[in-house]
């Protein structure tokens, strides 16, 4: 705790009373909550007009997906949410939670694909909002791990070249934005691939930002491995095992179990990065928004609430991921 | 000593990888791709009115549409059977190189850059368009000479940012450019006030306008058409078959308009015709798609499909639609426009 | 014989896996250029740019070449990072120590302040800041102003400048027509930016600041009260330069952070260097040059400011040795 200066005490609280105050007459007590055209011109300036939500909530969560067939991304969403929720639970990992929650994921992406089980197909190009913002950095962090995992053992090598290669990797991709590796995505992944081979842009860009958050999560991971005393590899060594099940069986469950808080942060921050999609027009959260209220005249006003409601949605999902991570670092 | 096993991991990742990720198509010629697919790929805008705009269902209408459904009725004998891929203006090139879609209509301008070093070609000319400037009326500017020191809203990546450069510079005249990633953004800022000025080329403008202005006519588009945009469809480069058949369908449908036939009177006309011109294009008497591996209905199928050039604008951009533009330079030749098709024979 | 030979063979193996994929790729995109004739190299860096670009430190315009407009955008980023480095410092310390006060309301308005401003994502945040800055200010013609000669509007802000080229005069801003001439203007694509990345990083810096002066002992404050100490004198002369240690590689890390976070400029039109790289790839159709551009500069940026860090880093480690 530390005492500072009460006048600098003073200022700070009444400079927030007074950011605060209008903020909250405005949200709060002079907003207009239904979706009435003329209310909310007239309330315009004096209070919000989440009515703007109330009438487009379905592209903004959805996007483009084929409005009849919405209740699947819904469905999908709240198996990922599910999935989501049980892994914070931390007694239930076990082998057989990863693999029915692997089963709730491939069965969320094939719910939004569709062509299987009477399932109309859905393009993944009218895929959009909250799940869409969801598999992405879902997807993004799974395909990023098992090459994380790589790259800390690689930094981690006694082989020279292996080592250099690996730091040199996580060290470009560090130094870099995430931006320019969409970019890449976008228009460079095209001409790298035989024609043959035509990717569409979704899975394009889920692979650029598990490049991207691999060096991340090949730093968080190195730092676990860091802190398992030499001996425990040595010990097993001693016991007859080979190098490589050691570290698979002895080193790398206890390195993760040390990573995990920290593991939890980077999603979180790969979970605001996929806000950068919309750059690439994909349209998720962020870029169902200009969606929804960029071709309608009338409610294009209301930009801000539905900025802030996004906001909403990102912060709800951010600050319960952290607080477990909070959780994850106070359990041990 | 555990490179061994890391090496044999770093092994099957990137096969694995590849494995989950690669979805193989048939690589050959366009037209065997497209007809083993079923569908034409076609590159659209992510939403401009009268060119190509996706309704809240995702049923696309517009003049790059009607083509495309045109094209996909002459080379799969269905106009639905084409599929929309909506790209920006940065995407636009690199999907058609990439084979991402297999025809570009999105009021692309023609230019020898782009033509050049691309690696795409343009079939032909569908649109005749020129850059303008869109004001708000209350600031009483009538011409683009008056705008010294304005702040001018414009989108990344199009020709119009490059004219709005060339122009003032030849005038001496200072502004301000205001340069937004999207289409969407930059007319949203305009709207909002950030930019005294908007430009794109006169039929964006139009549709800028008429459809995304809250009131439409406390906006005016100044008279000062300062480029030439001739717009059109483009197909990746070295695919001379393809080429061929997406710029024959475009002039054949110029030339029904020319011969008076419409969607309503296609059908009449082949069966009462004695016209050997008008033959040759409905393929009643002559087979003129087989040289261009198609089949002898080809151009009759199209115009059944979304009607006549006349039509297509009519229903997109004329003056009953909601943009209201003049046919103008788009008109037939011997109607006092510049449309002239090579004939079909 | 043979443990050397099991040492190197698999990262050999290892090597020539990545070049034969590195050559795989490259062969791809070769084959792509020459099947479609899409022109390569670096040579488009000479010829002129041939589009405007709104705001910057040089002098530029569309008729310079194009590795100009490629260090008009560099420098764009700087003048935007660096300013916004500063700010999120300065903010980042108060936040960081408001977080730590004794008074409670302070504290918890501060803690909710970080919770909120980091769980959104930044691009988020930048776009309603400028929506906020373009949608709700009034119009150049009509401006606000606050101060005399200081206007305010859709524009951006405008501030008197001192002019030096004859002789030195005050350049006042003045609503001419419907635009606003003359003084130092910052426009609003600018102001957002700034606004964004600087409150976006403050909170990150506020809990490294926090973490920081935790990390000092409680006997220290506890011993500088004893000999009666100032609060603010307690601060300055014993819990920053003792917290500064702990403080600086993670500052570091942020500011990387930061500038490369500008980079989202992109998104509301600032002139930065991604949006020149991007609106120059849409002109000559270079994708992998702009992008082999933009990833060169951001990496140089990235080395200079970790040598920067470390260079501080070793002198207030030393200094802690002493």
């Amino acid at each position: 705790m530390i005492r500072l200066p009460r006048k600098l005490t003073i200022l700070w609280i009444l400079l927030a009373a007074a950011l605060l105050w209008p903020l909250f007459s405005w949200g709060l007590v002079h907003a207009i909550w239904s979706a009435d055209l003329e209310a909310c011109r007239a309330a315009r300036g004096i209070g919000a007009c989440w009515g703007v939500i109330v009438e487009k909530h379905r592209l903004l969560l959805f996007g483009r997906y084929p409005f009849e067939e919405q209740w699947r991304p819904l469905l999908a969403t709240l198996l990922i949410i599910a999935v989501l929720c049980a892994a914070c639970w931390r007694q239930r990992w076990q082998l057989r939670f990863a693999a029915l929650a692997g089963l709730a994921l491939l069965l969320a992406v094939a719910l939004m694909r569709g062509d299987i089980g009477g399932l109309s197909p859905v393009p993944t190009k009218l895929w959009g909002g909250l799940p869409l913002t969801l598999l992405v950095s879902l997807g993004g962090t799974l395909l990023a791990f098992p090459l994380a995992v790589l790259l800390a053992l690689g930094r981690r090598s006694s082989l020279p070249l292996l080592r250099s290669l690996c730091v040199a990797y996580i060290e470009l991709i560090r130094g870099v934005p995430l931006i320019s590796l969409l970019f890449m995505a976008a228009f460079l992944f095209p001409l790298l691939l035989p024609t043959a081979w035509r990717l569409d842009i979704l899975p394009r860009v889920i692979v650029s930002i598990a490049a991207f958050a691999a060096a991340y999560l090949a730093e968080v991971i190195r730092g676990g491995l860091q802190a398992i005393p030499a001996g425990q590899l040595l010990a097993a060594r001693a016991l007859g095992m080979r190098t490589w099940q050691a570290l698979l069986w002895i080193v790398l469950p206890q390195a993760l179990r040390k990573a995990l808080p920290a593991l939890v942060n980077s999603f979180v921050g790969i979970f605001k990065d996929s806000s950068l999609i919309s750059i690439v027009s994909l349209h998720e959260l962020t870029g169902a928004l200009s969606l929804a209220l960029g071709g309608d005249a009338d409610w294009r006003s209301f930009y801000l609430e539905g900025y802030l409601f996004i906001a909403f949605i990102y912060w709800a999902f951010c600050f319960a991921l952290s607080r477990v991570g909070k959780g994850l670092e106070t359990a041990r | 000593m555990h490179g061994i096993s890391l090496r044999r991991l770093s092994l099957t990742l990137p096969l694995l990888l590849a494995s989950l990720l690669a979805t193989p198509a048939h690589a050959g010629k366009t037209l065997d791709v497209i007809k083993a697919r079923g569908n034409i790929q076609c590159g659209v805008s992510t939403g401009v009115a009268g060119f190509s705009l996706p309704d809240s269902q995702g049923n696309w209408s517009g003049f790059d549409v009607d083509l495309c459904r045109g094209i996909a009725a002459a080379v799969l004998g269905d106009a639905n059977k084409v599929s929309f891929v909506p790209l920006n203006s940065q995407q636009r090139f690199s999907a058609i190189q990439s084979g991402e879609v297999d025809v570009l209509a999105r009021n692309t301008t023609w230019t020898l850059n782009r033509d050049a070093s691309l690696g795409l070609s343009f079939t032909g000319v569908t649109y005749y368009d020129g850059q303008g400037f869109l004001v708000p009326k209350k600031l009483k500017v009538t011409s683009a000479k008056q705008l010294k020191n304005a702040e001018v809203c414009v989108q990344s990546g199009t020709t119009n940012e490059k004219n709005l450069a060339d122009y003032f510079r030849s005038q001496g005249i200072k502004i301000k450019p205001v340069v937004f990633e999207g289409f969407e953004a930059s007319f949203k800022a305009f709207f909002s006030g950030r930019c005294q000025a908007y430009t794109t080329d006169i039929s964006g403008l139009a549709g800028v306008r008429n459809k995304e202005a809250k009131n439409p006519d406390e906006y005016v588009i100044l008279p000062e058409v300062i480029s030439k945009e001739p717009l059109g469809p483009a197909v990746r480069r070295g695919d001379d078959e393809w080429f061929a058949i997406v710029r024959w369908v475009a002039f054949a449908l110029i030339e029904a308009e020319e011969y008076g036939i419409t969607r309503a009177n296609v059908d009449r006309i082949r069966a009462e015709n004695k016209d050997p011109a008008i033959g040759r294009l409905l393929g009643s008497t002559e087979d003129s798609g087989k040289l261009l591996g198609l089949d002898r209905d080809w151009a009759y199928r199209s115009i059944k499909a979304v009607g006549n050039y006349g039509e297509i604008f009519a229903r997109n951009v004329g003056p009953e639609s909601v943009l209201k533009l003049p046919r103008g330079l788009n008109n037939l030749w011997n109607k006092g426009g510049i449309l002239y098709a090579p004939p079909v024979r | 014989m043979l443990r050397p030979l099991l040492r190197w063979l698999p990262q050999i193996l290892l090597l020539c896996l990545l070049a034969l994929l590195l050559g795989w790729l490259g062969h791809n995109v070769l084959e792509h250029m020459r099947e479609r004739g899409i022109r390569a190299g670096f040579d488009f860096l000479l010829d002129p740019a041939g589009f405007e670009i709104g705001e910057g430190l040089l002098a530029y315009d569309a008729s310079q070449p194009m590795w100009r407009a490629f260090l008009t955008g560099s420098l764009n980023t700087l003048r935007v990072a660096l300013p916004a480095i500063f700010l999120a410092t300065l903010l980042g310390v108060l936040i960081g120590l408001g977080r730590l006060a004794e008074h409670p309301l302070l504290r918890r308005l501060c803690g909710a302040l970080v919770e909120t401003l980091r769980n959104i994502p930044l691009l988020l945040q930048l776009l309603i800041c400028y929506f906020a800055l373009t949608g709700l200010l009034p119009e150049a013609s009509n401006a606000l102003a606050p101060l005399p000669s200081v206007l305010i509007s859709k524009s951006g802000l405008f501030l008197p400048a001192l002019d030096c080229s004859a002789a030195c005069t005050l350049d006042l801003p003045l609503t001419e027509g419907f635009g606003i001439s003359g003084g130092w203007s910052l426009s609003p694509e600018f102001l957002a930016v700034l606004i964004a990345l600087s409150l976006y990083s403050a909170v990150f810096i506020a809990e490294i600041v926090r973490g920081g002066i935790q990390s000092v002992a409680r006997g220290q404050i506890d011993a500088a009260r004893a000999l009666g100490m100032r609060p603010l004198q307690v601060l300055r002369e014993v819990v920053f330069p003792l917290a500064l240690r702990a403080i600086v590689p993670p500052l570091g890390n942020q500011y990387l952070n930061l500038i490369k976070n500008s980079s989202l400029a992109v998104a509301v039109g600032y002139p930065e260097l991604v949006s020149v790289a991007n609106t120059s790839l849409n002109q000559t159709g270079r994708a992998f040059e702009c992008i082999v551009i933009v990833m060169a500069v951001y990496l140089t940026l990235s080395l200079i400011t970790a040598a920067l860090v470390n260079l501080y880093n070793a002198r207030v480690a030393l200094r802690g040795t002493r």
